[in-house]
């Protein structure tokens, strides 16, 4: 990734700039292209200083729902247009103390809930692939920024698969790290026992470098802990759950995919081993019931008082009527949608039957997966049941929409890491991609797993 | 007040405003009184992206109230959020506890009686929401919004206005004891809602609450209109609502708060930002050690080391300050008894009349302490350290010693006293005969005159004795 001494920080950042600014898939929100150039300039003024950071060189976007100082920060909702974030979020702050160049912003589903990219004020991001169908969410613009060539890599959310599926529908590779590995100081929050910062690139080195710079205490935020097992042994046992394949909308090619990569592993010596998991059953339930409450409360803030849209707030004849016109105008559907499912669940009369039940199962959910885990090195899993659909097929069915994330919200209920890497093309050409899950911490074996499959071709 | 066949349950939700340096879940700086809007940051305003970072001196503070109430501190504490729509709360939430607070149990000891709490928990305060009356917008100062308040939750256990005036009172001792507030409550710093009910069996009646009361006799007041509304209502063989009100400091009434407000679901859920405590038993260990002593341990030392009636102790153990100066002073001399009386007249009304917020003392404890010892000596009159010496004594560096022999203080001798009643004899012979005569109203013009004649330094008990024995 690094240059050789064959371009300079300035050439890669123009050719950069040169996709970036033509926004051909709508990936961008906003592209920085003079503060990126000079800010290139310099870096190569430190490198022939001899000074360089350890990230000089690398240009990398960030997904339009983690704060940026001076920049209209909008979570891609119409209710942030015109808010100036005043700071910068940890991760941008680590990223570019090392000399990454930052080209702009990526545009994804509104507050990152959404599985197309097809949920923000700014439109739909279109996959590079294919321009009719989408790049994946939330952060669909984040993978698409790499995908087309805009940057090296992105800095993504992942919530329920956010950084996961998109990678898989661009074939990149997509890391969501243990929850609490990486601070969320800057995120604009949506679920906050779920949501961590997610790192896609084409390049398993790149996200490896990234993740050792970004991760780790922040004093601004105390759900960071100090993790980080270093692992250098070889990856011997893989489970997956023989429900996964035998899912009825999982389609023909990722099933046949996925088996060829165990049957591969399996002739490499593995132990890989179909399980079961009847918990499965009741992930996505799990998922929704406890993000959407979250989000009911994480959301309550934008209400036109303090930043971002409320003109609404003059028109008003009250206070009622200033918050409904301000949420209603600002807010899009699916956050709307959102925001009443967290409501009810949380409401007095039917907490215990929804939220409270939500949390027990999530206990128990991560309970059995770390039982597994004790047996294995990763489970492996497809990362979605389709290759990128078309845009506007899963638009009128949020239940449809919501079955896409199946795969992916398993690590994001136990808080595990997981990765998502390209493994093979369906008969269209478009990317397929499977999901490793490992322990706790245990980001360094993803990595490593995901290398060696990278290694070993097909 | 209470009708027989009543029986009233009170109890107070006081919440107490820590005067630590920084907000509760921020850097942004806790000071009072500061211009509107100036304590604002990235967090206080709620900005996308903040998170609270808990401040561990508030969490000091609140384990100090707990230690100090004998409550059971949790192994792990842990936080919530509850969630409504106000324009002073940025977030829409405010962090507080509910499943897990701080402190369990525990008392406040009022008399001889031991004020049960069912919990104190910390949370953070709102802003602070100003109507103008005619104006079609309110403002906002969200300084106070992140503040950080323990909330002292006591079970409905008190019985009277009074015992719940007492109940408030010994809180703000006890806040200003442990240094954990101002007690302020005109700041605010000290705010109190009551819950209190009427009922004529051993169940408890409606629940009304009455929020928001900053005042030692608001709560008096407010308690003894709602036993009187709430006896009428129940004589007259009428329901009483369960609901909020809110107190009329003009009228001394409580009135009905708009149902809609009182009708909210909070939405409680634990907040995912804020990971559990580990409260070890290292850290309140930590916390015991270094505490300061409560009040009711002020007033047991005063009664039991230096053998002070209760009243004084009361009255001595009333402010931290005064306790340590009198237990200062009580080193350095034999008689407490005295040195209490000196302490609780002429010190405390030399504190009240100089004092605004900071207790400002004459003079050091151990110049209290030679003053006490010289009057005890007979080294000086009683009359002329009271009259003389004390107001000479602020503000000099000699010692006691020297300003007896300068300014003439040494207890008069016989002979200078029976010299004086001679002359008086002889200047007023009228009056002397009368007074011979059984007039023992002169008695007092004649002292009187002894007392003006020696610059009130004469032991009076001594000028009297004097007196009767020339008139025989």
């Amino acid at each position: 990734m690094l240059l050789n001494g064959e371009l300079s920080c300035t050439e890669l950042t123009r050719k950069f700039l040169n996709k970036a600014v033509l926004n051909q898939n709508n990936a961008f929100t906003k592209v920085f292209e003079d503060e990126a150039l000079q800010r290139a300039g310099e870096i190569d003024q430190k490198i022939q200083n001899g000074k360089p950071g350890r990230l000089a060189g690398l240009v990398f976007s960030v997904k339009d729902l983690i704060s940026v100082a001076k920049k209209n920060v909008t979570g891609s909702s119409k209710i942030l247009q015109g808010y100036v974030a005043p700071y910068h979020a940890t991760v941008v702050n680590r990223m570019l103390d090392e000399d990454a160049i930052l080209i702009g912003m990526t545009n994804c589903d509104e507050f990152g809930m959404g599985s197309s990219n097809e949920n923000s004020y700014y439109g739909p991001v279109t996959n590079d692939n294919d321009k009719n169908r989408v790049a994946g969410g939330s952060s669909g613009g984040a993978a698409v920024s790499v995908q087309e060539g805009s940057c090296h890599l992105a800095l993504g959310t992942d919530t329920g698969g956010s950084v996961r599926q998109p990678a898989a529908f661009t074939g990149l590779f997509g890391l969501k790290p243990t929850y609490s590995r990486i601070s969320r100081y800057g995120l604009l929050a949506y679920a906050s026992s779920f949501d961590t910062v997610g790192i896609i690139a084409n390049d398993v080195a790149d996200l490896e470098l990234v993740l050792q710079i970004v991760e780790g205490p922040d004093g601004k935020d105390s759900t960071v802990y100090q993790g980080g097992k270093s692992s250098d042994k070889e990856i011997e046992s893989i489970a997956y759950f023989r429900q996964a394949l035998e899912s009825e909308g999982l389609q023909e090619e990722i099933r046949e995919n996925f088996q060829n990569v165990i049957d591969r592993l399996k002739s490499e010596g593995k132990r890989v081993e179909a399980i079961d998991f009847p918990e499965a059953e009741h992930l996505l339930e799990t998922y929704y019931i406890l993000t959407t409450a979250e989000a009911s409360s994480n959301l309550s803030r934008y209400d036109g008082l303090r930043y971002g849209h409320g003109d609404e707030v003059e028109k008003a004849a009250n206070l009622i009527e200033s918050y409904t016109n301000t949420r209603t105008e600002g807010f899009g559907e699916e956050v709307k949608r959102r925001i009443f499912l967290g409501t009810f669940v949380l409401s007095a009369s039917y907490h215990d039957a929804y939220y409270t039940k939500a949390q027990k199962a999530r206990r128990m959910i991560r309970d059995k997966t770390l039982d597994i885990l004790e047996d294995f090195d990763l489970i492996l899993s497809p990362v979605t049941p389709t290759t990128a659909f078309g845009i506007g097929t899963h638009t009128k069915d949020p239940i449809e929409m919501y079955l896409s994330d199946l795969f992916t919200v398993h690590a994001s209920v136990c808080g595990l890491p997981a990765i998502s890497l390209p493994t093979g093309e369906d008969n269209h050409g478009l990317p397929i991609g499977i999901q490793a899950t490992a322990g706790d911490f245990e980001e360094e074996k993803l990595l490593n797993f995901a290398k060696y499959l990278s290694n070993l071709g097909s | 007040m209470i009708e027989p066949g009543y029986k009233v349950a009170i109890g107070l939700e006081v919440h107490v405003q820590l005067s630590t340096d920084t907000k509760l879940f921020c850097d942004d700086s806790n000071e009072f009184g500061l211009k509107e809007n100036t304590q604002v940051g990235l967090v206080s305003l709620a900005y996308p992206g903040t998170l609270p970072v808990l401040n561990e001196n508030a969490l000091e503070m609140a384990i100090r109230l707990a230690i100090a109430c004998n409550s059971e501190i949790p192994p792990i504490t842990l936080f919530d959020r509850k969630n409504y729509f106000y324009p002073d709360l940025p977030k829409g939430y405010q962090i507080t506890q509910d499943r897990a607070p701080v402190a369990v149990g525990g008392y406040i000891p009022v008399g001889d009686k031991k004020v049960q709490l069912t919990k104190m928990h910390l949370e953070e305060d709102a802003g602070k929401s100003i109507h103008t009356d005619g104006a079609n917008y309110s403002l906002i100062d969200y300084n106070r919004a992140g503040t950080p308040l323990v909330e002292i939750v006591t079970e409905p256990v008190i019985v009277s206005a009074a015992q719940a005036g007492k109940v408030f009172s010994t809180v703000r001792k006890l806040v200003r004891y442990l240094e954990v507030s101002d007690g302020n409550m005109e700041h605010g710093s000290l705010r109190c809602d009551v819950n209190i009910s009427l009922s004529k069996t051993e169940t408890l009646g409606s629940k009304v609450e009455i929020k928001n009361l900053n005042s030692i006799r608001f709560v008096q007041k407010a308690i003894e209109f709602e036993i009187k509304r709430q006896t009428d209502l129940l004589d007259s063989g009428k329901e009483v609502i369960s609901e909020t009100r809110l107190f009329d400091s003009v009228n001394n009434s409580t009135s009905s708060m708009r149902e809609k407000e009182t009708l909210n679901d909070y939405r409680y859920f634990p907040d995912p930002d804020l990971p559990g405590i580990e409260l070890r038993k290292e850290f309140i260990d930590r916390v015991r050690n270094s505490m300061s002593l409560t009040p009711w341990e002020a007033q047991h030392i005063l009664k039991t080391k230096y053998l002070l009636p209760d009243y004084d102790a009361a009255v001595i153990s009333e402010e931290k300050e005064l306790f340590k100066y009198y237990c200062t002073a009580a080193e350095s001399c034999a008689n407490y008894k005295l040195l209490a009386n000196w302490i609780m007249g002429p010190v405390k009304n030399y504190i009240n009349d100089t004092g605004d917020s900071d207790v400002k003392f004459p003079f050091n404890p151990e110049k209290m302490a030679e003053l006490i010892e010289a009057i005890d000596r007979g080294k000086v009159t009683k009359n002329a350290a009271q009259k003389v010496l004390f107001p000479e004594m602020i503000g000099t560096l000699r010692s006691v010693g020297e300003l007896i022999t300068d300014l003439g203080l040494a207890e008069n001798k016989e002979d200078e006293l029976t010299l004086i009643i001679d002359e008086l004899s002889n200047e007023f012979p009228k009056e002397w005969s009368l007074m011979k005569s059984g007039q023992k109203k002169l008695i007092g013009m004649f002292m009187g005159q002894v007392m003006k004649r020696t610059g009130g330094k004469a032991d009076p008990a001594k000028a009297k004795e004097l007196l009767m024995n020339k008139i025989g």
